[in-house]
């Protein structure tokens, strides 16, 4: 589990100081994949390099595990890192290194022999699906190879927590959506929480099952990603779920129910389902909002609609038996 | 000047004295300057490497006021020549050398004079390196000494063999210089014959031939710099 407590983070510029961080309180629970969104200069970075110290607090608690990080001496912070690993926007791995001495590195930090730390190595490659770039050098991968890279790294250290710092916003969507996939992988696999940063909504409703959304150094709003989307309570959650500005959508109309679909890969890509939803159960829904975007047969984003009122909770009933997709209403006083 | 460069006595004489002198000549520079580059070296890659880790930000904080004396230190000695620098450093040559006049001696002024300049060779090479990829090691739990050996030296490798380079060619034109007090090798040659002797033609040849030494410091430093680099394809 991470602790933050009353986490505050000041700079000291020439121009002043600056309150990157003020009172952030969260907390993330073991085996989380923990989204943090925010436009740019949020804070987001400060607080994720908050987590492992890589920026040291101005005041508050960060507890990682049993241990309070802000506490601890260089050495036992050393030893700590082992269990924190972080993930890069660059990638930042060592470009005078083949892929295989790379994915060696924080293993050769520990003091582990050469023989033994090649095999694991070996092994976390095939793990990201590079077991053939063991003896390419990073300059000869693309964008999404050497992340994936740079996650074999990470995993070297057997983390409890994995740290995304922006880690898919250099990769074109596509790319993004592999990484992604390879990030919820690792989550189910290995059991690490994850903590992404990110402007994207996109990453944040592929794969994070809990989201905060940090505006100018305060955490605005916190909780599910489904129930922080469906029902956006900020002006900063409202500019990131409609970019566009809410007025774009309709006004609500009498005696209408709204209805948030969202589609975390499921197989309807190729299904109409508003089609079915009239012509089997005679619901007349009407679309007023739709980003969705499918990768592999799948699809995902987000659909708002209205329905009737009378046939609102049968609607609820078929959309819930669709496999994939997550539905609800959305109140009446948005 | 040199209107009579090839009578054939001058020529008679510059064949003899590239039979007699010569060779020895070569093989006396390249070894100075090879030696005197290594010593500069053992000094200013520490150096170097303290000047960057040394600093509030670097990975190894070092107290101000030393940071201070280091820089203090290394300008004063950059801004001596190295005519002067030669004579100044008399005494430290008997010392470490027992005499102040030959080729080994001279290796003493030339190592003083250009562990500085390797020194800021040294940290332009490891300023080079992306921070990013340092702290990306220092969020794997490296200590400053790892961060060190493992990142900042390993990555700049290139730049570094660029810059020893650089520093091998011009402590070869140092080298020529100490002809001035007695050091040996093609700069002795050129001033003696040249400068005392007014023999023109074989000034001209221990210059070619220093030229010809820089050519070939030059392109296989570049070349062996241009293929350490894992960051080309």
């Amino acid at each position: 589990m991470i602790q933050l407590q009353h986490l505050c983070k000041t700079f000291q510029t020439a121009d002043g100081t600056i309150d990157a961080l003020q009172d952030i309180n969260l907390t993330i629970e073991d085996g989380d994949i923990f989204g943090i969104i925010g436009m740019s200069g949020a804070g987001k970075s400060t607080l994720v390099r908050c987590i492992n110290m890589l920026e040291r607090p101005t005041s508050g608690k960060v507890i990682v595990g049993d241990d309070d990080m802000t506490a601890l001496s260089p050495a036992e912070l050393r030893q700590k890192r082992r269990s924190i690993t972080m993930i890069f926007q660059q990638f930042n791995l060592l470009m005078q290194r083949n892929c295989l001495k790379n994915v060696c590195f924080p293993m050769e930090l520990e003091g582990m022999g050469q023989k033994e730390a090649k095999k694991k190595a070996k092994a976390l490659l095939e793990l990201v699906g590079l077991p053939d770039k063991a003896l390419a050098y990073p300059a000869q991968l693309s964008g999404g190879q050497q992340q994936r890279v740079a996650i074999a790294r990470a995993l070297a250290t057997n983390p409890q927590v994995l740290l995304c710092d922006e880690a898919t916003s250099a990769l074109d969507p596509n790319t993004t959506h592999a990484i992604l996939e390879l990030i919820r992988d690792i989550n189910k696999k290995l059991g690490i929480t994850v903590v992404v940063i990110t402007h994207q909504m996109s990453v944040v409703e592929e794969i994070c099952n809990r989201v905060a959304i940090l505006d100018e150094g305060h955490v605005v709003e916190q909780g599910d990603v489904a129930a922080v989307f469906s029902n956006p309570q900020s002006d900063a959650a409202k500019k990131l779920v409609f970019p566009n500005g809410e007025e774009t959508v309709l006004p609500p109309q009498q005696n209408e129910a709204r209805l948030r679909i969202l589609f975390n890969g499921s197989q309807t890509a190729d299904q109409p389902l508003i089609a079915t939803m009239a012509a089997q159960h005679g619901i007349l829904a009407t679309i007023l909002g739709a980003s969705t975007h499918a990768f592999h047969q799948q699809a995902f984003g987000e659909m708002l609609i209205g329905v009737p009122m009378q046939q609102k909770q049968q609607a609820l009933d078929f959309l819930h038996s669709v496999d994939g997709i997550t539905v609800e209403e959305v109140p009446q006083n948005v | 000047m040199f209107e009579k460069l090839f009578t054939p006595e001058a020529l008679q004489e510059a064949l003899q004295v590239i039979k007699t002198q010569i060779p020895l000549a070569i093989w006396e520079t390249v070894y100075v300057t090879v030696l005197s580059t290594a010593f500069a070296i053992v000094l200013g890659l520490p150096l170097g490497v303290l000047l960057v880790v040394g600093e509030k930000n670097g990975v190894l904080p070092l107290p101000k006021g030393l940071m201070h004396v280091l820089n203090v230190v290394i300008n004063l000695l950059r801004s001596v020549p190295f005519l002067i620098l030669m004579i100044m450093v008399f005494p430290l040559t008997r010392l470490i050398v027992g005499t102040t006049v030959g080729t080994v001696a001279s290796i003493v002024p030339l190592v003083i004079a250009a562990f500085p300049f390797v020194a800021r060779l040294v940290e332009g090479s490891l300023r080079e390196v992306n921070p990013n990829i340092i702290e990306a090691a220092q969020s794997m739990g490296a200590t400053p000494m790892q961060i060190i050996c493992k990142v900042m030296i390993p990555e700049s490798v290139p730049s570094l063999i660029s810059n020893a380079t650089i520093a091998i060619t011009t402590i070869l034109g140092y080298s020529a210089m100490s002809g001035i007090i007695g050091g040996g090798g093609l700069g002795k040659i050129a001033i003696n014959y040249g400068y005392y002797r007014y023999k023109f033609l074989i000034m001209l040849i221990a210059v070619v031939l220093l030229i010809v030494l820089v050519q070939i410091f030059q392109s296989v430093g570049t070349k062996i710099a241009v293929r350490s680099d894992k960051r080309l394809k």
